[in-house]
């Protein structure tokens, strides 16, 4: 069902585990199939310094979390924003149809998190215009 | 070679050497359409008719009143749809429960589309249906009545004995499912007051794509597949002769000693179940505690997710099956951990493991030793997990 890179990231998480004192977090659920997802970021000078996640789901949804948290690694802050749920099945050399959302999930928490930090900053959040621009050209059939 | 533990035996069974070898010279030999007239036919027209008294003989029929088909989807589909549309002057209203197989649900769906309606009577959290709400269902347009015997996922075996007696006192015909129960709990048509029962060849390790609609001498039931004149006018197509011969081989030995069969694997599942509850907490049973099929066990994992166990699982060579909503193709979890009244969170981590003639001592241990290190690593991965603990 699904490919050695998911099954690694799957069977072998990168970034499990909760962040003592994070500077943003962010847990974002999926009302299709009912996962939960928690990203943890530390940031420093701008940039993602660390980032962790915990996730109550599907073998994509974990396996999407992994590689999602590895992807943001070292980004700044606007890289990091940018990274869409395609990339990380991208990254994931692909998920089966049914279960592109759970990439979907990777992306929202990422932005969750960094809203999260950009609030604690006292910064205006981020809207979130650069997601449904990916949906449109997806298909844009959320439902 | 890598070890397998199949603990999914609802969901299909291996075919038996003795029933294989049964069925292999009905390929290549014995190949005549029992149609024919020649000798050779003659020969197959005997096979069937032997598989035929043998399923009969298995539920206390007689032979005329079992007919073959394709499986368990077709035999309910025959049943419900064939019923329907030759009762259409008589009534419009079907009465089956909210845990059915997609077989039934969605032939009851298909009928609503063609002006029936249906009523779907809930179930208690074990999953069991009340007779008393049959019988307070039943109107004078009611024109059928569909209860399964066991259930595929939560094992619950169900009161098939007193909703026969009702319908049949009440004059309306009553079809249970009863591809789950067949060597699992003893069935008798005549006794139970079945008028009609769908069975199916490879969940009592039979072959697949074959099985049997009983249906009671009397019952009036119009023909699903049209064509030729097989099975008595009743269901055409040329007979599929090695299936059906495995058919009766098979359902002969799974019903010939059910009390002895379904005690040896009821004692493994018991230690498995016993020993899962025990080593894993926050760990809830679904299904009835004691109504239930011998080799099923299904319970939920609070905080995790049952397709991951699964991958997990498959990982350390173990075979089982899950109701959450990842795992299905609709995205929705099971339809029967939801009318026992699970919410969605814990339907997603629920699990079915269903013991077997493939399944030794040796295997309840495996998985006691593998499952519970699987729950813990999914666990510590879990927020919802995270939170109960901090929370508490
Ligand atoms: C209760 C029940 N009914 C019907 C079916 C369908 O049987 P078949 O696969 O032979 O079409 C199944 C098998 O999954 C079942 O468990
Ligand atoms: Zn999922």
């Amino acid at each position: 069902m699904y490919n050695e890179t998911v099954m690694d990231h799957f069977m072998n998480p990168r970034n499990v585990g909760e962040m003592t004192d994070p500077d943003g977090v962010g847990e974002v659920g999926n009302p299709v199939c009912g996962d939960i997802m928690k990203i943890f970021l530390r940031i420093r000078d701008g940039r993602v310094e660390d980032a962790t996640f915990m996730t109550f789901g599907c073998g994509a949804a974990i396996a999407s979390s992994s590689m999602a948290t590895e992807l943001i690694r070292g980004k700044t802050l606007e890289e990091a924003w940018e990274i869409t749920n395609t990339a990380v099945a991208g990254a994931l050399q692909g998920l089966p149809p049914q279960k592109l959302h759970c990439s979907v999930l990777a992306e929202e928490g990422i932005h969750a998190a960094i809203n999260d930090y950009r609030k604690k900053q006292r910064l205006e959040p981020w809207a979130e215009t650069a997601r449904a621009a990916h949906e449109e050209e997806a298909g844009g059939d959320a439902e | 070679m890598k070890k397998l533990v199949y603990m999914d035996h609802a969901a299909t069974t291996p075919v038996k050497s003795e029933v294989l070898d049964a069925m292999l010279p009905y390929f290549s030999e014995q190949f005549g359409n029992p149609s024919s007239l020649y000798a050779l036919a003659r020969v197959s027209k005997e096979a069937v008719e032997n598989a035929r008294a043998q399923v009969a003989s298995a539920i206390g029929a007689s032979p005329d009143e079992i007919f073959f088909t394709a499986g368990g989807s077709e035999s309910d589909n025959w049943a419900i749809k064939g019923t329907a549309f030759a009762n259409r002057k008589k009534g419009d209203h079907i009465i089956t429960s909210a845990i059915e197989h997609h077989a039934v649900l969605h032939t009851c769906a298909y009928l609503e589309t063609q002006g029936f309606s249906v009523t779907y009577l809930p179930v208690d959290r074990y999953g069991l249906v009340s007779p008393k709400d049959v019988e307070e269902a039943i109107t004078d347009r009611t024109i059928l009545v569909t209860v399964m015997a066991a259930n595929n996922e939560i094992g619950t075996v169900q009161p098939i004995r007193e909703i026969g007696r009702i319908t049949r006192e009440r004059g309306v015909p009553f079809h249970t499912d009863a591809v789950q129960a067949i060597g699992a709990v003893q069935i008798d048509v005549t006794e139970d007051a079945i008028d009609m029962l769908s069975l199916s060849g490879h969940k009592f390790y039979g072959p697949k794509g074959i099985g049997a609609l009983y249906v009671r001498k009397g019952i009036r039931l119009g023909n699903l597949v049209h064509g030729g004149g097989q099975e008595r006018r009743r269901r055409a197509g040329t007979e599929n002769i090695p299936g059906i011969v495995g058919l009766g081989k098979a359902i002969e030995m799974a019903t010939a000693d059910i009390p002895g069969h379904t005690a040896k694997i009821a004692a493994m599942r018991d230690r498995l179940c016993a020993g899962i509850l025990d080593a894993v907490p926050d760990t809830l049973l679904n299904g009835h505690p004691t109504l239930r099929l011998p080799n099923n066990i299904n319970v939920s994992f609070r905080y995790i997710e049952g397709e991951s166990i699964l991958l997990m699982l498959d990982a350390h060579g173990i075979c089982a099956s899950t109701g959450s909503a990842c795992s299905s193709a609709s995205l929705e979890p099971s339809h029967v951990l939801l009318a026992v009244g699970l919410p969605h969170e814990t339907a997603h981590g629920s699990l079915r493991l269903t013991l077997g003639d493939l399944n030794a001592d040796g295997d309840v241990d495996y998985v006691l030793d593998v499952l519970p290190k699987v729950v813990e690593r999914l666990r510590s991965m879990s927020p919802l997990y995270a939170a109960r603990k901090g929370g508490v």
